[in-house]
């Protein structure tokens, strides 16, 4: 228990000793940066409402790649899985834009984004099990396709009328806007699902034979499927929550956040779950307090281009020599077990 | 189309594949010794910034060219530390430093956005450029692009005809073997993957200091890491044909240009993604190639056999395992 | 040159693979190194040869002790190894092979010198084609003129017969005598009688890690099977059921896989047999279990199952039917890493969207009880020993099955743990069911086996009951001589 304190401060303070290096390098006053940061996350009630709509959509990416790192898949589609679960709800959100039954409109819409997000995680999933393409590639490319795809319907169908700029399509109107707290920018709802889906995520890998089955194959395919399992039907079935749980993600971020389309609707949020969840050492109990610590760390350096000149991706280098410095100090257990047992590491596979 | 257009065209292709000609050769020759760097995307911003931004200070192009090789040697060696030394998984380490390395680029690079800097003139070599087609194509470049062309080359003169390529190949097809032989594989692939990281990081310096002038959010070289990746496999992790690979690449990026002209109604993005697809059809094609019923089958028709063999590429054995001595 | 292992030991954790082994071989000789799979003979000699660091013991050279970390020191010294599993480069060409490890880096000089010592050697091979065109046996011969032209003075050859032809094993033999007859010497590493008988000198016995003895030539192969397998009492006598109905038809199956295959295997099993596959590892037994159990579909020929064809059938057709296979790589193939003994236990009883543990934990306790399991229902399997992995294993076979598929049933278990399998394994048969296991020991196959294959170079050379053979006769047979 002292030791795994003495890791985390030790890792922590590497972190701290790191940034402030590259804040020097970059000329800017460290402390001013990290009190920026922090005032600019949890400074009011206002700027913590725009730190959980970044919490909502990374929890629900962190939960839907629990699942597939269980099995052993890099999911790294799921940003393009976030993308076109927007782009389905856009598209139910457009049917309702007559004025009926906004309610009607705004249920197909998650079940829509939610569609959209598993049709193409199942993509790259048969991609992987029938095509015998790697799913790093795949789910690569597919995000590339999603741009294109958002792009295309920016600048053609979906156009605003006049003219088609980058700032997206037509607004939806006021009725299909996710309720908000009132005085606030944020939707209750969001809350809801993302708490909601991390209870679901728990209890389905604890409880249920479907996440007692992706930790099988997971661990062993080859026994697993000598035991009777399909370990293909087993990957598709984490791709489709994968792609479920990012498709829901980009839905909230259509209805409750922009409001329509935009170029960036998963605003990263796919490839910054993929380190929550390496960073909680893949541990749903873990995994939302990492995002909530990286959503901070996001919206809190939005103010430094502003404040001190500085570009707001400090952020992500923080959270890259977290992981980082976590992978170093799992090394440094790893060698320690090694001297005290006379055991080999186990080695570093691609799985967790 | 006419006889000067096609000529425009290859030069372009030739000018604009050099930096991913380069990554691609770089990585081919990491992954010759077992070892996979994905966090090519972001080592290739990172190295371009850096470039940029040492060109810029300094006004000499050379500093610019060592200070991107140096990034990108920087980064392959947090990836070899890691993934040799510390027994982490070569993917997840990677893939941390894909989007490190590009948010640090972004950061420390601020202050040289959108500037105007030093930028790699064309050096036509008398004589040679004077020949018809092949003249403008190849000879009325600038230094890196000879030098890519120069590395195609060398790359698989060093891989295939030196006793220190037969080493590196001997590394990555089996460790152990090579081991017992007398060679350390560690050391080998940490080697590798540095001069792997070292050529990317030449590749991210040629982007900004030539084929896209510049730094910026985005630079443009966003995305060109992973096509670099793929082009490996394509190549069958054969420096040439990985080269060949690029210039494809090249080519259909610059018939994106002319294509955006017959379709103005489609967006220009559009045609900015259309590798992506493709690379995953190119690597559907290629395990297709080799699926048994299909190697089968092509016995007995050789035109199909000839066309197949193009498709068909073997990882080096290691490739991606860890190697742990006894 | 003459060397002299004083004492080595080598443990692999608790497992001890050489006890204090001691053994000299002297220049101009060709030594025999004898015992049966896992005596350590491997171990033994890949301490010689530097691969593998010894626990203990010392090694001597012409009388002075030396210390060395890797194979390439060992060479250095003059002494090389051919390893069993070959370690060498199948991508690369011959000459490519042949250069790896050597000090000159001139291709068109060691071009020459290849083909010169081909032409001593009367071996063909060449230069420029891939490795993996060669056979086995073309390979250890590019693998002996790397290691001449190395400079060694030692060759250690580990289970070189294997896999090989007749001529290649003819040529094998000379060129080992030729070398001899130039003053160095040579170990030969083996479980087969002719090949010792054949070509050795000297040969030391290794059983159970420890040396057993020695002997000159001309030898006495009693003696030398007893020095290999120990003075053992006859297996006690067990009352077999009288053969019941077909359960496994197997009609001229040809299958890939392994080193050999599976060559036009025809072979009818019935109800309440017990069938001991035979044969040195890797010659078509593993692939005959795994084309039984649906693993490896069969290239031709026909698989019926009581009677029923199952063409197009995978391994979960299979087990449908009763068909339990239980793989020798427990860790590998059988079990699931950073899985609990009580998650296994869930994944066995299957059925229903929840996972009830309270039932899965006291259906694991139930195993433990039941079985004599070491451990706990919420340890991870990896922490379990050998002997208690295969127990939790045998818990999984279904209630009433109708063919039981084993590899090495009772590979690493203490003599008891062994026993106790068996007994349990018994009770199916007694059931109706029918068990086909491939071992490596021959004494486990006629104490517990109604009938005999023995497996040689992919197609079954032998077919007998228990009764109507005896040790001798199958060890003739394993080595092709039937």
């Amino acid at each position: 228990m002292i030791r795994n304190l003495a890791e985390i401060l030790l890792s922590l303070m590497g972190v701290l000793l790191f940034t402030t290096l590259i804040l020097l390098i970059a000329g800017a006053p460290p402390f001013a940066a990290y009190i920026h940061i922090f005032k600019g996350s949890l400074g009011s009630l206002n700027k913590l409402s725009h730190v959980l709509n970044a919490w909502i959509p990374l929890t629900l990416c962190s939960c839907g790649l629990l699942y597939t790192f269980r099995i052993g898949l890099w999911n790294i589609g799921v940003e393009g899985q976030v993308m076109m679960g927007a782009v389905f709800a856009t598209a139910a959100l457009r049917l309702g834009m007559g004025g009926e039954a906004p309610l009607f409109y705004l249920v197909l819409a998650f079940a829509a984004g939610i569609i959209g997000g598993g049709l193409w995680a199942l993509l790259a999933g048969f991609l992987k099990t029938r095509g015998g393409v790697n799913e790093i590639f795949a789910g690569l490319g597919l995000n590339f396709v999603a741009q294109g795809i958002i792009l295309w319907l920016i600048f053609g169908p979906w156009k605003r009328p006049g003219i088609a700029s980058m700032s997206g399509t037509e607004l939806f109107p006021i009725n299909l806007w996710l309720p908000q707290f009132p005085g606030l920018r944020m939707s209750p709802v969001g809350l809801f699902l993302a708490i909601g889906a991390i209870a679901v995520t728990a209890m389905i890998l604890r409880y249920t034979r479907i996440g007692l089955q992706l930790k099988a194959v997971g661990g062993n395919e080859r026994a697993a499927f000598l035991l009777g399992l399909n370990p293909a039907r087993n990957m598709l079935l984490a791709m489709i929550f994968a792609g479920g749980f990012a498709g829901l993600a980009g839905t909230l971020q259509v209805s409750g956040i922009y409001h329509r389309l935009i170029p960036a609707i998963s605003s990263n949020y796919g490839y910054l779950a993929l380190l929550v969840v390496m960073l909680s050492n893949y541990d749903i109990r873990i995994a939302p307090l990492v995002a909530f610590f990286f959503a901070c760390l996001n919206v809190g350096s939005i103010q430094l281009p502003m404040m001190l000149q500085i570009d707001s991706s400090l952020s992500g280098v923080i959270q890259g020599i977290l992981v980082l410095a976590v992978l170093g100090v799992q090394a440094w257990r790893a060698r320690i077990k090694i001297g005290t047992q006379g055991v080999k590491g186990s080695p570093g596979g691609a799985n967790p | 189309m006419t006889e000067i257009d096609l000529t425009i065209l290859f030069a372009g292709v030739v000018a604009g594949a050099a930096p991913i000609v380069m990554a691609a050769l770089g990585e081919t020759l990491t992954e010759k010794a077992g070892l996979i760097n994905l966090s090519l995307d972001g080592s290739i911003l990172l190295s371009a910034m850096a470039g940029f931004a040492a060109a810029y200070t300094t006004g000499s192009l050379v500093f610019g060219f060592m200070a991107g090789a140096m990034a990108g040697a920087m980064v392959a060696a947090v990836v070899g530390i890691f993934s040799i030394h510390l027994n982490r998984s070569q993917v997840a380490v990677g893939f941390v430093l894909t989007l490190m390395a590009r948010d640090l680029a972004y950061f420390l690079g601020n202050p040289y956005a959108r500037l105007h800097g030093p930028q790699v003139p064309s050096l036509p070599i008398p004589l040679l450029k004077e020949i018809p087609f092949f003249g403008p194509v190849f000879f009325n470049q600038s230094l890196p692009v000879y030098f890519s062309l120069l590395l195609i080359g060398f790359c698989w003169w060093y891989i295939y005809r030196t006793p220190a390529g037969l080493r590196l190949r001997a590394v990555g097809e089996h460790p152990k073997a090579a081991y017992a032989r007398g060679i350390d594989p560690r050391r080998t692939q940490m080697l590798y993957t540095l001069a792997g990281g070292l050529l990317v990081g030449l590749a991210g310096a040629t982007f900004s200091l030539s084929v896209k002038p510049g730094w910026g959010r985005p630079q443009g070289a966003e995305g060109t890491g992973w096509i670099a990746l793929a082009l490996v496999i394509f190549g069958g992790w054969d420096p040439i044909r990985a080269a060949a690979g690029a210039y494809l690449f090249a080519f259909l990026q610059v018939m994106g240009i002319y294509l955006q002209g017959w379709f103005p109604s489609v967006p220009a993005q559009v045609f900015q993604v259309a590798p992506f697809p493709l690379m995953i059809f190119t690597l559907l094609f290629m395990n297709l190639a080799q699926k048994e019923r299909v190697v089968i089958w092509s016995e007995g028709r050789p035109w199909f056999r000839s066309m197949l063999k193009w498709l068909w590429g073997k990882a080096p054995t290691a490739l991606g395992k860890p190697y742990a001595p006894e | 040159m003459e060397i002299a292992l004083q004492n080595i030991t080598k443990d692999y954790g608790s497992v001890r693979a050489n006890d204090h082994v001691t053994m000299r071989v002297v220049p101009g000789s060709i030594h025999g190194l004898l015992g049966e799979n896992g005596a350590g003979k491997s171990t033994l000699m890949k301490i010689l040869s530097g691969y593998t660091p010894k626990t203990d013991g010392e090694i001597r050279i012409d009388r002075g002790i030396v210390e060395y970390e890797s194979p390439a020191h060992a060479a250095g010294l003059g002494i090389g190894m051919l390893y069993q599993d070959p370690l060498d480069f199948p991508l690369l060409s011959v000459l490519e092979n042949f250069k790896l490890g050597q000090s000159s880096s001139d291709m068109t000089a060691l071009r020459i010198r290849l083909t010169d010592l081909c032409r001593r050697f009367g071996f063909t091979l060449d230069p420029d084609a891939p490795l993996a065109s060669l056979t086995i046996g073309e390979r250890q011969q590019l693998e002996i003129l790397r290691l001449l032209e190395k400079g060694i003075r030692t060759l250690i050859l580990d289970e070189p017969t294997t896999g090989i032809s007749g001529t290649q094993k003819a040529a094998l033999f000379s060129a080992l005598k030729q070398l001899a007859d130039e003053g160095r010497s040579v170990i030969l590493v083996s479980h087969k009688l002719e090949d010792v008988e054949a070509l050795c000198d000297r040969v030391t016995v290794l059983r159970g890690g420890k040396g057993a003895g020695e002997m000159d030539s001309p030898f006495d192969p009693d003696q030398l099977m007893t020095l290999m397998f120990g003075t053992r009492p006859k297996p006690p006598p067990r009352s077999a059921e009288a053969p019941g109905g077909p359960v496994l038809n197997f009609t001229s199956i040809h299958a890939r896989g392994g080193r050999t295959g599976l060559k036009s295997c025809s072979v009818l099993i019935r109800e309440n047999e017990v069938v001991g596959l035979a044969g040195l590892e890797g010659s078509g037994q593993g692939v005959f279990l795994r084309t039984a159990a649906g693993l490896i579909p069969p290239l031709s020929g026909e698989i019926h199952l009581k009677g029923q064809p199952m063409k197009r059938q995978n391994h979960h057709g299979f087990k449908r039917k009763g068909v339990n296979f239980l793989p020798s790589g427990r860790l590998e193939e059988g079990l699931i890493p950073g899985l609990t003994l009580a998650e296994h236990s869930a994944l066995q009883n299957g059925g229903g969207f929840w996972v009830r543990w309270p039932g899965a934990i006291a259906d694991a306790a139930r195993r433990i009880t039941n079985f004599r399991i070491k451990g706990e229902p919420n340890l991870s399997v990896e922490s379990l020993s050998g002997g208690n992995q295969q127990r939790l294993l045998l818990s999984f076979l279904s209630e009433n099955p109708t063919l039981l598929l084993l590899e090495n049933p009772t590979r690493g278990l203490d003599v008891e743990s062994a026993n106790w399998v068996w007994e349990h394994l018994h009770r199916f048969c007694a059931k109706g069911a029918a068990i086909v296991f491939a071992s490596s020991e021959l004494d486990e196959i006629l104490a517990q086996a109604d009938r005999v294959m023995v497996f040689f170079n992919g197609a079954v050379i032998k077919d007998v009951r228990t009764q109507e053979t005896d040790l001798r006769e199958l060890g003739l047979a394993i080595a092709g001589r039937a």
